[in-house]
């Protein structure tokens, strides 16, 4: 039976991971590849990176960053955030990146997306969609959150999924950074209207909602950030929680 | 021992490569070099054979079609030198009869047998998406002989779990190819194939943590 996947997230800066596990013996507490080592050991299903570095001339330290990661995790890696054209996307893969998860470049310019995944097949292609509640729709949101497209994210979802996307990593803004639980009714929504697997991201505070997301919001994976971060749960008590709640989890 | 990672620009496989350089390392006595090539030279003086393959099936076999000598002299090595093969994900697809993907396209015919879309039944249609993509248990056969049971070994007891990323699923011809078989939308389909000399995963054993790598070196250990 296929497994429910966990996919702890880390913010990368600069080269440099932003929030990241508090662990004392940590040799080094802002190296994404240690963190990311940590996790894989750790029974994450896979690892994603976001790339939140501002300025153009440090762009390039992601490379070195995934390149390191894939030398010492056997385990998926997903790399977003910043990612513009097809050949952004080329050189992720090439450094050892598994999947590269596209947001707003695929809605300036869905070709990307459509180009990218016949190119390099749709299994490394995420499109990353950052939706938050307008009335009784969602509306798409892009550059980390600031600009509101008014493109309706439910339609956008399955507008990607006929370019080619082999996931969706959907991301309720309004529960982003807040700890309250995913946007329930928004994920469940889209995961209805496509085919493909949606991934939930966005306001995780506690194990349940974990739960919650793959039960209720009929999510293919879970991907949380903080709740891992600072030793709050570790990914192994993460799945043994799921797996008391009957949920099948890789342990 | 020669590996060599047959590259005909299939896309990203720097997975491939990594994972058995991670192998290598803990298995200094077998003196393991690693190559990435398509270098006809490299095929010949190979020990063995890893066939990787992301994309579509029809763009996988034309680019490997489409580089002078490379299936000729895969099929020597394979065929008639015997070398052991490993192909992964579309690189297993590939050793089939035919690929029906985008229109459909002639494989290598090395395992006879068909690729086809996995049909997911209304019932499933639910909670079962395309593609495949996840961690999966894989059941292998006890019945296949030496090269599978070490292929296999330490695998048979327990629910082990592999990176899975398909929407395609190869039907073998003969069922005493198939090596290992994985469950998904109410039905079993072949996970893992084995021919004599000829082995294949579905999955990505590159990308199934420390499991996978112990499935790469039962392969080294060949």
């Amino acid at each position: 039976m296929l497994k429910k996947r966990i996919i702890p997230c880390l913010d990368v800066k600069n080269g440099r991971v932003v929030k990241g596990i508090n662990f004392v013996d940590l040799k080094d507490a802002g190296d994404p590849v240690e963190q990311a080592k940590i996790y894989s050991d750790g029974g994450a299903d896979e690892i994603c990176f976001l790339d939140i570095t501002a300025s153009n001339e440090n762009r390039d330290t992601i490379y070195d960053v995934v390149e390191k990661t894939s030398k010492k995790c056997f385990v998926p890696l997903t790399v977003g955030g910043g990612v513009r054209s097809v050949e952004d996307i080329n050189k992720l893969l090439n450094c050892g990146a598994d999947k590269v998860s596209i947001n707003t470049a695929a809605v300036q310019n869905p070709e990307v997306v459509e180009e990218s995944s016949k190119k390099f097949g749709s299994q490394c292609i995420v499109v990353a969609i950052d939706a938050k509640k307008n009335g009784d729709k969602w509306e798409i949101f892009t550059h980390g959150g600031r600009n509101n497209t008014g493109i309706d994210a439910t339609e956008f979802a399955k507008k990607m999924e006929d370019s080619g996307a082999g996931e969706l990593l959907v991301t309720s803004m309004d529960r982003d950074g807040t700890q309250v639980g995913y946007d329930i009714e928004l994920m469940s929504k889209i995961s209805s209207m496509v085919n493909i697997p949606v991934i939930a991201s966005g306001g995780v505070g506690n194990l349940d909602h974990l739960v919650d997301g793959i039960k209720l919001g009929n999510a293919s994976a879970v991907l949380a950030a903080s709740i891992f971060h600072y030793g709050k749960h570790s990914v192994k008590e993460a799945k043994e929680y799921l797996d008391s709640k009957g949920i099948p989890v890789r342990i | 021992m020669n590996v060599t990672i047959v590259d005909y620009y299939s896309g990203n496989i720097s997975s491939v490569l990594n994972s058995f350089k991670e192998v290598a390392k803990y298995k200094l006595d077998l003196n393991i070099n690693i190559k990435l090539s398509n270098k006809l030279e490299d095929i010949k003086n190979a020990d063995k054979l890893v066939l990787p393959g992301q994309g579509s099936f029809k763009n996988c076999i034309n680019s490997l079609k489409g580089i002078d000598g490379l299936e000729e002299t895969l099929k020597e090595q394979v065929l008639v030198k015997k070398k052991f093969i490993l192909g992964i994900c579309v690189g297993m697809q590939m050793f089939a009869d035919y690929g029906e993907e985008d229109g459909g396209s002639e494989g290598l015919g090395w395992i006879g047998g068909t690729v086809k879309k996995i049909k997911v039944p209304s019932e499933f249609q639910e909670n079962c998406k395309l593609p495949h993509i996840g961690w999966n248990g894989a059941g292998f056969y006890v019945v296949r002989g030496a090269i599978a049971d070490k292929f296999t070994n330490g695998f048979k007891a327990e629910d082990k779990h592999f990176y899975f990323v398909h929407s395609y699923i190869f039907h073998p011809k003969d069922s005493d190819n198939l090596l290992g078989e994985t469950y998904y939308a109410g039905q079993k389909f072949m996970s893992a194939a084995i021919k004599e000399n000829i082995i294949g995963t579905q999955f990505h054993p590159e990308k199934s943590g420390n499991d996978g790598l112990l499935m790469i070196q039962n392969f080294l250990t060949l």
